[in-house]
């Protein structure tokens, strides 16, 4: 038997993941770690230069995947990945920055920044985890929660219609908004790889299995459980206007790529308020 | 209805494409791989880790295609898949 002796594992991602720090501490069956494994994939895939990758996470289990990885990484507050990744791409504009976070961090507490960062189109890929709800602090309901799902909070089920997340990043300005499970990992990875590649503000929403928290209290207490479920609703439709993107409990999962824009991004217009600035100016 | 087959030119004793290794320390027990791998090379056995996860494991290795799936789903990073270069070198010896 004479085998490889790089596995494609170990050419792809060992490079790019802390396997110190693992068994990670995510449940069995949660949705994060096929997700990390597509990104950093995803990142080999671009030819980034690893140097000038950095991985911004806030608070929630979601957050965490900022200690796995080995990139330059950080761990923000809670809500506040994006603030802080913008502040990172406009000190240093070579800078790749990911934001890496989940439904509650990045909608819920950072939801005014989310917008905003679209608006001004700020160079930067966003990666939402959304298992609608707050995995980490016990399943509170998120503003992703459909209506009539059991949460902790909301044990007679949701009454709070949600925000449906393509259509709030289309209104908001952003240049490239696409949606995946956790089971379309190859699509995933492609997408990743075009919203790491173009400039511009993306947005990629991955629906996400929560089986500890979400799933025990919807009958999904398995992660496999959420998946067949997937498996059953999801379907593929690119370009798919942002009303058809609603997710309800048992309706279809409407996932693709929705939006690819070319627009200037916030870079683009500071370059050229800096030329007019340098003018003298007329007396 | 079947609809896989295997290739009439396919040699019986033809190396596996692939070898699967499943770190027994960091598998869960998710059966996500035993789910979705589209050969049926992995099930859920018997044998508990230490930590008491039930762990996946190679029911067939034979069948595999190294698609890669498994190693990619796996939310553990316990799969690695091994490309065996000498697979289609064992093909080719088959008598056409
Ligand atoms: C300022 C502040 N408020 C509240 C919390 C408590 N808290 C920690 S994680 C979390 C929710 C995280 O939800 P999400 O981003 O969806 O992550 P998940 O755990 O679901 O992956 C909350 C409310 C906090 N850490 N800091
Ligand atoms: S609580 Fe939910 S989101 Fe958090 S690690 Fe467990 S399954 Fe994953
Ligand atoms: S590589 Fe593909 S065929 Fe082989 S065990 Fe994994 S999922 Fe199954
Ligand atoms: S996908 Fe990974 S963690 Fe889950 S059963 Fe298979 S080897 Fe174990
Ligand atoms: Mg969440």
């Amino acid at each position: 038997m004479q085998i490889d002796d790089v596995t494609s594992y170990e050419r792809s991602i060992a490079k790019y993941l802390r396997q110190d720090r693992l068994p990670h501490i995510w449940c069995a069956g949660c949705g994060i770690g096929p997700v990390l494994n597509c990104f950093l994939r995803a990142i080999d895939s671009a030819e980034l230069n690893p140097d000038l990758v950095s991985v911004v996470s806030g608070i929630g289990c979601s957050g965490r995947v900022a200690g796995y990885v080995k990139l330059d990484s950080f761990h923000t507050t809670h809500g506040r990945a994006i603030p802080f990744a913008t502040g990172l791409k406009l000190a240093n504009p070579q800078l790749k920055t990911v934001v890496f976070s989940g439904d509650g961090d990045l909608v819920a507490i950072g939801g005014n920044h989310l917008i905003h960062a679209a608006r001004r189109n700020i160079d930067m890929t966003v990666i939402c985890i959304n298992n609608f709800t707050y995995g980490m602090t016990g399943g509170q309901v998120g503003p992703t929660a459909p209506l009539d799902v059991r949460t902790a909070t909301t044990p007679y089920g949701n009454f709070e219609p949600p925000f449906n997340l393509p259509w709030l990043l289309h209104a908001s300005g952003a240049s490239y908004i696409a949606r995946w499970t956790v089971l379309h990992l190859h699509q995933l990875e492609l997408t990743i790889v075009e919203a790491l590649r173009r400039p511009g503000f993306s947005f990629i929403e991955v629906i996400s299995p929560c089986p500890a928290i979400y799933g025990r209290m919807n009958k999904e207490p398995e992660g496999l459980d959420s998946l067949r479920n997937y498996i059953k609703r999801s379907v593929i439709k690119h370009g798919a206007g942002p009303r058809e993107t609603a997710i309800d409990h048992k309706g279809p999962i409407v996932v693709g790529k929705f939006l690819d824009i070319d627009q200037p991004t916030l870079q683009d217009h500071l370059i050229g308020v800096a030329a007019k600035a340098k003018k003298p100016v007329k007396k | 209805m079947k609809l896989w087959r295997t290739p009439f030119d396919r040699n019986p004793d033809a190396e596996p494409l692939g070898y699967i290794h499943i770190d027994k320390i960091r598998c869960k027990g998710c059966g996500f791989c035993a789910e979705y791998c589209p050969r049926e090379v992995l099930h859920m056995g018997a044998e508990l880790n230490y930590k008491g996860y039930k762990l996946a494991a190679i029911k067939d290795e034979s069948k595999c295609l190294a698609c890669g799936y498994c190693e990619l789903i796996c939310p553990e990073f316990a799969i690695t898949l091994i490309l065996n270069s000498n697979a289609n070198k064992s093909e080719e010896k088959h008598p056409v």
